[in-house]
């Protein structure tokens, strides 16, 4: 371990550190009985020969750097790496979506050492490699994966589902889907696996080795293809999953010290010390956004999955909330906050208060056990601060002689309240709100995809006003096709353009609507990193912004800048246009050019009160200058109700 | 700049060489800003405006003055409110109290603004008074159902008058709000309602005298003033500060198409205040002389921004231009619960505009007869909960109405 973890220091060792010896330590499947026995070919290089001699196709890449410097690379665990197909991330079957981009940056990277055909032949191998391995763990995997497997299914195969009911929906219908593997889906599960060993290996070398790529596209692709294509999302949705779990259970074992999450060096000390999650390391990161937490592309997910009969103390539902928010299942923020609060819900109906404790007392404890667990799993939006706050005041405020059965109720009654009034009436209030600034002939401009927004616009649509919709979305998420989709369904006129075009499609906009994920008290909108931007360039033209947003969510800080709080995104998902090999420059970097390159993926960023004109809220319309007072009079009830 | 002028300021000195004594009393109490104070010669330095102003005000509504005003609105009825009533032929109220048998709300209100002192809100809450009064309800339940219905019949009536809205809820605000009400029996909570009514007239007068009194800080001595259309509060603010023995000077748009400006500076040239009468497409050429800009409000809205006469947003937007303070006068209960996005985001408040000369049927006038102010080219707002930053409008309205 030491000695690995010194190899780190030297930049070119480190995919050698990672990965070899990781993958292997824990993958339980017997699967490797079939790849270890035609790996030998390969192993003649210097770096296999400390390796397994299972380990043919990453070796082969790696071979190059390897070379000089194995010896500083101690292999543990390397008896049952056998089943290491990494390899099957390469195979061809598996690019459904992104044909052959990730063979053609490996071949682009390596120096080609051993030429075309090798590779070629590797393919192959790998294939039947995959089919030796897979196969017999089939079952076993199964039943691990199973769950997030059909809830990515199933929201494959929804396109549309409404926020709130998609999880409920997802809850319901993928009981079903658990039971009825079907063959394809095995299929799918076990090009999951392969692609899970690539992208082992990519993780491995994370810090910029060109193995480094093709694990993005795994993850990237499935919400951008949802709505096309259901079956190759739900590939690769199974395939996001596999690779994540052998990703993790290699992380699981040695971790290189993660640089400084916290600026605080004690707070993030204590975090680490409590996560159940281990902390992805660092990677080239820009040096003003180090103070955040780096992002966990989904790749916990199956160590998580597979600890989800082991951690006793979170309660299932939890769990579940977690993994959604981890594989990106669950993005919006009502939509979260609802998930978590409904677990919440269900955690305390099972509750019952350990022997010589308080409800109180024990279940704060419990709810903020439950709490950190899913800030590891995705950093907390605002509004979810604000209802854990609630929720735990209203633990707080339980009268000692409620007998438990009593508080729980209560309890479970004040959630459901809260989703009610806070959330569901405070939007309907909204789009009341908001449709009488729609007038006929509007053109209404709005970015990525906010619920709020996309409900105000079909109610708007409802009343029978005449106007025409202009989407604007932006790279990587691309969420404002998902709201375009179900718009253009609704039989709306709509305009679909990207962020770069804003300034060309402003001219003849009258009205930009705006969904924010939280609104400080100096009336700065922290929403989708690009709301700025739009809001500025409307500003610039002269069109009210307004911005729709549950009261729930403003929060008593002060923010001036996106920088000191924000959240990072996959690194790895800007530099890569999914499906365009031609187009994805990045690759084929070199480990010493990917040195100099800082990949930055912001998930938020902050408007300035002086680009918006309004902010419609479930208190009326206020100016941003008003949220103070919201605020002010918002905590009162929501502390007393 | 004028005030500068060396000739005017000792002109003036010399007068004030003969007032009052100071005061000591005042002198602790004396409130005028510094910053305005030290860069001219206050002529009487020692004298609170507050309390100058508090004695001017016990006679501030003289009959004289009471007189004229009777005069001038039967010219225009409406000048400070923006109601494109012009068409409308006010039918005759039929007496002040509930009196008649065949109730109208409508006539009672329209009776009430014939009073030329009176706001319209003031009127509204009079005419609502006067449904409680003719109502043959026994129970609160049926009043309030009553009172709306008539609050209703009355917006719908006008629905271009902000501060008639306003008043309206302002007033059903108070019935559905004030939970002694609910203590009570109902003949008790009944009168309750009439006098609170009745009481509102005072309001609105005292809503004046304090917007004047507390605006004296801001006239400072040499100080032009550019005003804009009439407006009773604007009309208080400059009075008592001429009441005040303070030199300024006025500069009147005319107030195209009514010519409300020349009310004003009528007004105005009675209280020995110098004006100078612009025409209304004169505003930029002036400003550099100007020191402040000083208006009324049909409608203060949640914004923090301004309803008022057609001509103000272009007074606000080269004021802001050329860095000159914009303040607005105006009473709290104008303060209405909308939220106009830009100027044609309001439902459209039309009057008929003369030219002087046949216009080609072609040729389309744009007739409307107010726009919207933003907050942003708004400096102060006096009001009688205080001198108000645009923002604390809204805070204003939030702990009214939620």
């Amino acid at each position: 371990m030491d000695a690995r973890r010194m190899s780190r220091a030297v930049p070119r060792v480190r995919q050698v550190g990672f990965f070899t010896p990781n993958t292997p330590a824990q993958h339980p499947q017997p699967q490797s009985a079939a790849p270890s026995s035609e790996s030998p070919p390969l192993s003649d290089s210097p770096a296999s020969n400390s390796l397994s001699p299972v380990m043919i196709p990453p070796p082969r890449h790696l071979s190059d750097n390897l070379g000089g410097r194995t010896a500083a690379v101690p292999v543990p665990g390397r008896e049952n790496s056998g089943e290491l197909p990494t390899v099957g991330s390469y195979n061809p079957s598996e690019s459904v979506l992104w044909l052959d981009s990730p063979p053609r940056s490996r071949i682009g990277d390596e120096e080609l050492s051993e030429g075309a055909e090798s590779s070629l032949g590797w393919y192959r191998r790998s294939n039947s490699a995959k089919f030796a391995s897979s196969l017999p763990s089939g079952g076993f995997n199964l039943s691990t994966v199973k769950h997030p497997e059909s809830v990515a299914a199933v929201e494959a195969k929804n396109p549309l589902p409404e926020k709130s009911e998609a999880q409920k929906e997802q809850a319901s219908s993928s009981k079903p889907l658990k039971a009825k593997t079907t063959k394809a889906e095995r299929r799918a599960l076990q090009e999951s696996q392969r692609a899970a060993k690539a992208a082992s290996r990519a993780e491995a070398n994370k810090s910029g080795t060109p193995g480094g790529a093709p694990s993005s596209k795994p993850m990237k692709q499935p919400p951008q293809k949802k709505d096309g294509l259901p079956v190759a999302s739900s590939i690769a949705a199974s395939e996001r999953i596999g690779v994540d779990r052998s990703v993790e259970k290699e992380r699981k074992k040695d971790l290189p010290p993660p640089r400084k999450q916290f600026d605080d060096e004690s707070r993030g000390g204590r975090a680490k010390r409590r996560s159940v999650l281990n902390q992805p390391e660092a990677r080239n990161r820009v040096e003003l956004f180090r103070h955040l937490p780096p992002h966990k592309n989904g790749t916990q997910l199956p160590y998580l999955e597979s600890k989800f009969f082991e951690l006793h103390e979170k309660h299932p539902a939890v769990y579940k909330v977690g993994l959604q928010y981890l594989a990106g299942d669950l993005s919006g923020g009502n939509a979260r906050c609802i998930a978590m609060l409904q677990a919440f819900q269900e955690a305390i109906r099972d509750y019952s208060t350990p022997p010589e404790k308080t409800l109180t007392r024990d279940l704060t404890s419990k709810i903020g056990g439950f709490v950190s667990f899913l800030i590891e799993c995705r950093p907390l939006s605002m509004s979810m601060g604000n209802a854990i706050r609630f929720l735990k005041s209203r633990i707080a405020r339980l009268p000692l002689t409620l007998s438990e059965s009593e508080a729980k109720t209560t309890l479970c009654s004040d959630i459901d309240r809260f989703i009610n009034e806070k959330i569901v009436l405070a939007d309907k209030v909204i789009l009341r709100h908001a449709a009488t600034k729609i007038r006929d002939g509007d053109v209404l401009l709005t970015y990525g995809s906010s619920c709020v927004v996309e409900m105000i616009l079909l109610y708007a649509h409802e009343l029978g006003k005449q106007f025409r919709v202009v989407v604007v979305d932006s790279h990587p998420m691309l969420e404002g096709q998902k709201l375009l989709r179900r718009l253009v369904v609704k039989g709306l006129s709509c305009t679909y353009t990207q962020l770069n075009a804003i300034s060309y499609v402003m001219h003849e906009v009258t009205r930009v609507f705006l969904g924010a994920s939280s609104i400080f008290s100096n009336g700065t909108v922290y929403s989708t990193v690009g709301t700025a931007s739009v809001a500025m360039v409307a500003h610039a033209f002269r069109v009210p912004v307004l911005v729709c947003c549950e009261a729930y969510k403003f929060h008593e800080r002060v923010q001036l800048d996106s920088i000191c709080f924000n959240e990072l995104g996959d690194p790895d998902a800007i530099s890569k246009v999914p499906g365009r090999v031609d187009v994805n420059y990045l690759d084929n970097l070199t480990d010493k050019q990917k040195e100099n390159l800082e990949l930055l993926n912001l998930k938020y960023d902050a408007t300035p009160s002086d680009y918006i004109s309004v902010i419609v809220t479930d208190y009326g319309m206020i100016p941003p200058t008003s949220v103070p007072v919201i605020v002010r009079e918002y905590r009162k009830e929501y502390l007393l109700i | 700049m004028w005030w500068r002028s060396a000739s005017f300021i000792l002109d003036r000195q010399q007068e004030q060489n003969t007032s009052l004594p100071p005061n000591p009393e005042s002198l602790l109490l004396s409130s005028p800003p510094p910053s305005m104070a030290d860069s001219l010669q206050n002529p009487k330095p020692d004298i609170s405006a507050y309390y100058q102003t508090r004695a001017a005000h016990h006679a501030v509504v003289t009959s004289d003055w009471l007189a004229q005003a009777q005069s001038a609105v039967s010219l225009q009825s409406n000048d400070d409110v923006s109601s494109g009533s012009d068409g409308r032929v006010a039918p005759t109220g039929g007496g002040t109290g509930g009196d008649n048998k065949t109730f109208s709300v409508i006539d009672e209100f329209n009776s009430w603004r014939k009073q030329p002192d009176l706001a319209e809100a003031v009127a509204a809450i009079r005419a609502l008074a006067a449904v409680i009064r003719a109502s043959q309800a026994t129970t609160m339940m049926e009043l309030e159902i009553e009172l709306k219905k008539a609050s209703d019949s009355l917006k719908a009536w006008d629905a271009t008058s902000i501060s008639l809205t306003a008043g309206c809820d302002l007033f059903m605000r108070y019935v559905t709000r004030t939970s002694a009400l609910e203590y009570e029996d109902f003949n008790s909570a009944r009168y309750r309602l009439i006098e609170r009514a009745e009481k509102f007239g005072e309001i609105s007068y005292k809503a004046r005298r304090i917007i004047a009194m507390l605006s004296q800080d801001f006239i400072f001595d040499g100080c032009t003033i550019l005003v804009h259309g009439f407006s009773r509060v604007v009309l208080e603010v400059l009075k008592t500060a001429a009441e005040n023995k303070k030199h300024f000077r006025v500069f009147c748009t005319e107030g195209r198409p009514d010519r409300t400006g020349l009310r004003l500076s009528n007004e105005l040239a009675k209280l020995d205040v110098p004006v100078k009468l612009l025409i209304d497409s004169a505003v930029a050429y002036t400003m550099d002389e100007v020191d402040m800009v000083l208006v009324g409000a049909d409608g203060v809205v949640e914004s923090g921004g301004i309803i008022n006469m057609m001509g103000t947003y272009q007074i606000a937007l080269v004021s802001h231009s050329m860095n000159k303070p914009v303040y607005v006068a105006a009473e709290s209960y104008k303060f209405a619960r909308l939220y106009p996005l830009d100027q044609k985001d309001m439902g459209p408040a039309l009057r008929t505009i003369d030219f002087g000369v046949p216009i080609p049927s072609k040729v389309e006038v744009e007739k409307s007869a107010r726009d919207y102010t933003p907050p942003q080219y708004l400096t102060l707002l006096f009001t009688d909960l205080g001198v108000l930053t645009p923002s604390v409008v809204s805070d204003e309205l939030i702990q009214l109405y939620l």
